[in-house]
């Protein structure tokens, strides 16, 4: 038991309350001072940003936490996507009898909005579950392979979806039903309205928060714990006690869920250009990208992660065609060199960074040394092997 | 009848193709236990590898000599040996001894390395081009009312021809039997003075060269060639590699039947049940597999001990 005495009952609601303080004043100060202070094209980028970090964070969750090498995040960012975009979509003309009501953070429609992300975010989840199920009683490698498998299978279901996206007098004669077939097809959902501009980026920072809380509590949860011990050892953590399956199947629930979120905040971002194409098997490797490169396992490090992948190409343009091969370089080196991510499974204030500054500061005089000493070692090297060659003959 | 007949020819074709990819997926997973996930990239680089030579050699126009082919595919596939070679000492050797993930994260990096480097203009460019006819399509013979054209009767004939030797290079020599200790258990092989890490060079080499002839077949077949990151290659690496698991990962004859059923599936799919969506049943079956012989056909049930 822990050693700190338990919090009264008044405590705990208090801090519970926290997340939600937080979450509103961020989201809010965001709303009117930053992205009225600043630049357009800064306010867009944030955005970005902010949406980068949803699915970094939510990856990370079963990613990083779980071990479980998930390659079909874009596909639960699609099902997100088009089920906050039909929702807000028809759900706007079904409702308020006009396609979008643009005005106010938490207006008519913006609450649609994020009651559409919700909405798809939690049938996210519900594909997590499905997929879940069968992938993973497997291991690793087939996993991932399943999920990427699972992501084209949405992708090509997206496609085959009736290519066009009803018009207000339309909607008003079609039953809810027939509507769900009616997504834009290959050519992407067209007309859907934009509540996430420059202008307007509250519900990015809302969810930005609620994720990274939601994440940071369920890793110094028992759950969470669960789930570490799942992917340092799954026969040892199941010996404990551990049930692996629903704790991984729990973990890729909770990561759809919010990938789900990602999507629909990226189709409002977009407005009417969310096309199938662009949800495929690159969307889900940039997202890889971000938890490996931050760290498995650490919600800072993906913030971070986050934040340098989406500027680096805004801040090199020119770079652009080297972009992904910068990506590819950087995953294998790390990998490589530091396979547990930058920051591994610890947080930005966990890290020791006396110890990071200390061989900051030594890096010069040991390189040199590494340097001075590569013949020798090279030498070595091709005697042991010389050796090895003559022991073979003999 | 004759749609059925002109089926059959395309699961033939396809599901050669596909045991050509299926066969490298298969080899590497046996010696190393993971997945090459930069394999489809070597398909597609031996495809353009192919062009590229065909166009050094000038047989980019028709009327190119009858040696013409045999001669790109050779080189193409020495030239895939060669940048699997170098993928296995670069990217994978370091992290013999490392978690299954990380091995997974570095083989998408190569992936993802391989597909943009292509894409440079100082090597491939973005521009599809047309693979240089060097097969006649012209018919051969006509069954059942269905002409049926040259190049895929090469095709098959060169399949089952390299798969033969395959098959005998891993049976029947002293690399096959060092290949199969090495996959039984390094270590142990290690100790009986297997060369491991040359056997496992060896593996990824073939493994390469199998995959290129795959892809030049593939441009000799369908003679479009998509820039290197277009999803079209990554997908046929995804299907031979659901062949190579449905028929047994690891396992050289199992990675062949996969691959003729996947096709099966696909062409037949598609011709009686619904064209729009082949690969809704190729995944399909990967799944319902996975659910209930997750060795695949061929394989032996493993248990995973601590």
């Amino acid at each position: 038991m822990s050693a700190r005495a338990t919090p009264g009952v008044a405590g705990a609601a208090l801090r519970s309350l926290y997340p939600i303080v937080i979450g509103f004043t961020l989201a809010y100060l965001m709303q009117t001072v930053v992205a009225v202070s600043i630049d357009d094209y800064y306010s867009k980028v944030l955005i970005d940003i902010g949406i980068a970090i949803v699915l970094g964070v939510s990856l990370g969750i079963v990613n990083g936490y779980a071990g479980q090498f998930s390659l079909g995040h874009a596909g639960f960012m699609a099902i997100g996507g088009y089920t906050a975009a039909a929702i807000v979509y028809y759900g706007s003309i079904k409702l308020f009898g006009t396609k979008a009501i643009y005005g106010g953070s938490l207006g008519p429609g913006e609450l649609l909005l994020c009651a559409g992300c919700v909405a798809g975010g939690a049938l996210a989840a519900v594909a997590g579950w499905l997929v879940g199920q069968p992938s993973l009683r497997l291991r690793g490698d087939y996993l991932a392979i399943v999920t990427l498998g699972f992501g084209e299978i949405i992708r090509v279901l997206i496609k085959q979806t009736d290519d066009v996206v009803l018009s207000e007098k339309k909607v008003a004669a079609a039953s809810w039903w027939s509507l769900m077939d009616n997504l834009g097809g290959g050519f992407g959902f067209i007309g859907g309205p934009r509540y996430i501009d420059a202008k307007n980026p509250f519900w990015v920072w809302l969810f930005v928060v609620v994720v990274c809380l939601v994440a940071y509590r369920l890793k110094y949860s028992n759950r969470g714990r669960q789930l570490l011990a799942v992917r340092e050892n799954e026969i040892a953590a199941e010996a404990m006690g551990i049930k692996t399956t629903k704790a991984k199947v729990s973990a890729f629930m909770t990561s759809a869920f919010f990938a789900g979120i990602g999507g629909g905040l990226y189709a409002h971002e977009l407005g009417n250009s969310m096309r199938p194409a662009d949800l495929g098997f690159q969307k889900s490797i940039d997202i890889v990208i971000i938890v490996v490169l931050g760290g498995m396992g650490s919600i800072s490090g993906a913030v971070i992660a986050a934040i340098a992948v989406t500027l680096l190409p805004e801040l090199f343009r020119s770079f652009a065609e080297y972009r992904m091969i910068a990506y590819a370089l950087a995953l294998i080196i790390v990998m490589l060199l530091r396979p547990q991510g930058l920051l591994g499974l610890q947080e930005l204030w966990e890290v020791e960074w006396r110890a990071v500054g200390r061989s900051i500061v030594t890096a010069p005089a040991r390189l040199v040394r590494w340097v001075v000493t590569a013949p020798t070692r090279a030498r070595a090297a091709l005697k042991a092997a010389a050796d090895r060659r003559q022991e073979d003959r003999s | 009848m004759t749609k059925f007949v002109q089926l059959l020819l395309q699961t033939l074709t396809l599901g050669s193709l596909y045991a050509l990819i299926a066969l490298g997926y298969t080899l590497v997973y046996g010696i190393l236990r993971f997945i090459n996930f930069a394999h489809s990239d070597v398909v597609t680089f031996g495809a353009w590898i192919a062009f590229a030579i065909a166009g050094a050699l000038g047989w980019a126009s028709t009327g190119s000599p009858v040696f013409a082919m045999p001669v790109v595919m050779v080189l193409a596939m020495a030239a895939s040996a060669a940048l699997g070679f170098t993928i296995e000492r670069l990217a994978y050797r370091p992290l013999r001894k490392a978690l299954r993930l990380n091995v997974l994260i570095t083989a998408i990096g190569v992936s993802l390395l391989l597909q943009n480097a292509g894409q440079l203009q100082a090597l491939f460019g973005k521009d599809p081009v047309k693979m240089p006819r060097l097969l006649s399509e012209a018919p051969l013979f006509k069954l059942a009312g269905v002409q049926v054209p040259w190049v895929d009767v090469v095709l098959v004939v060169l399949t089952i021809a390299l798969v033969i030797a395959l098959q005998w290079l891993v049976f029947r020599t002293k690399l096959g039997q060092a290949m199969r200790a090495v996959s039984w258990s390094e270590q142990t092989a290690a100790l009986m003075g297997v060369p491991v890490d040359k056997v496992v060079s060896i593996t990824f080499m073939i493994g390469s060269a199998l995959a290129a002839a795959g892809g030049v077949l593939y441009g000799l077949k369908y003679r479009q060639l998509n820039q290197t990151a277009d999803a079209l290659w990554m997908l046929l690496g995804l299907k031979a590699f659901v062949a190579a698991v449905v028929g047994g990962i690891g396992n050289v004859r199992g990675a062949v039947l996969g691959a003729v059923l996947i096709a099966f599936i696909e062409v037949f799919g598609a011709g009686y049940v619904s064209s729009k969506m082949p690969d809704l049943f190729v995944f399909g079956v990967l799944i319902v597999m996975l659910l209930f012989r997750p060795a695949g056909l061929l394989g032996t049930p493993t248990v995973e001990k601590v």
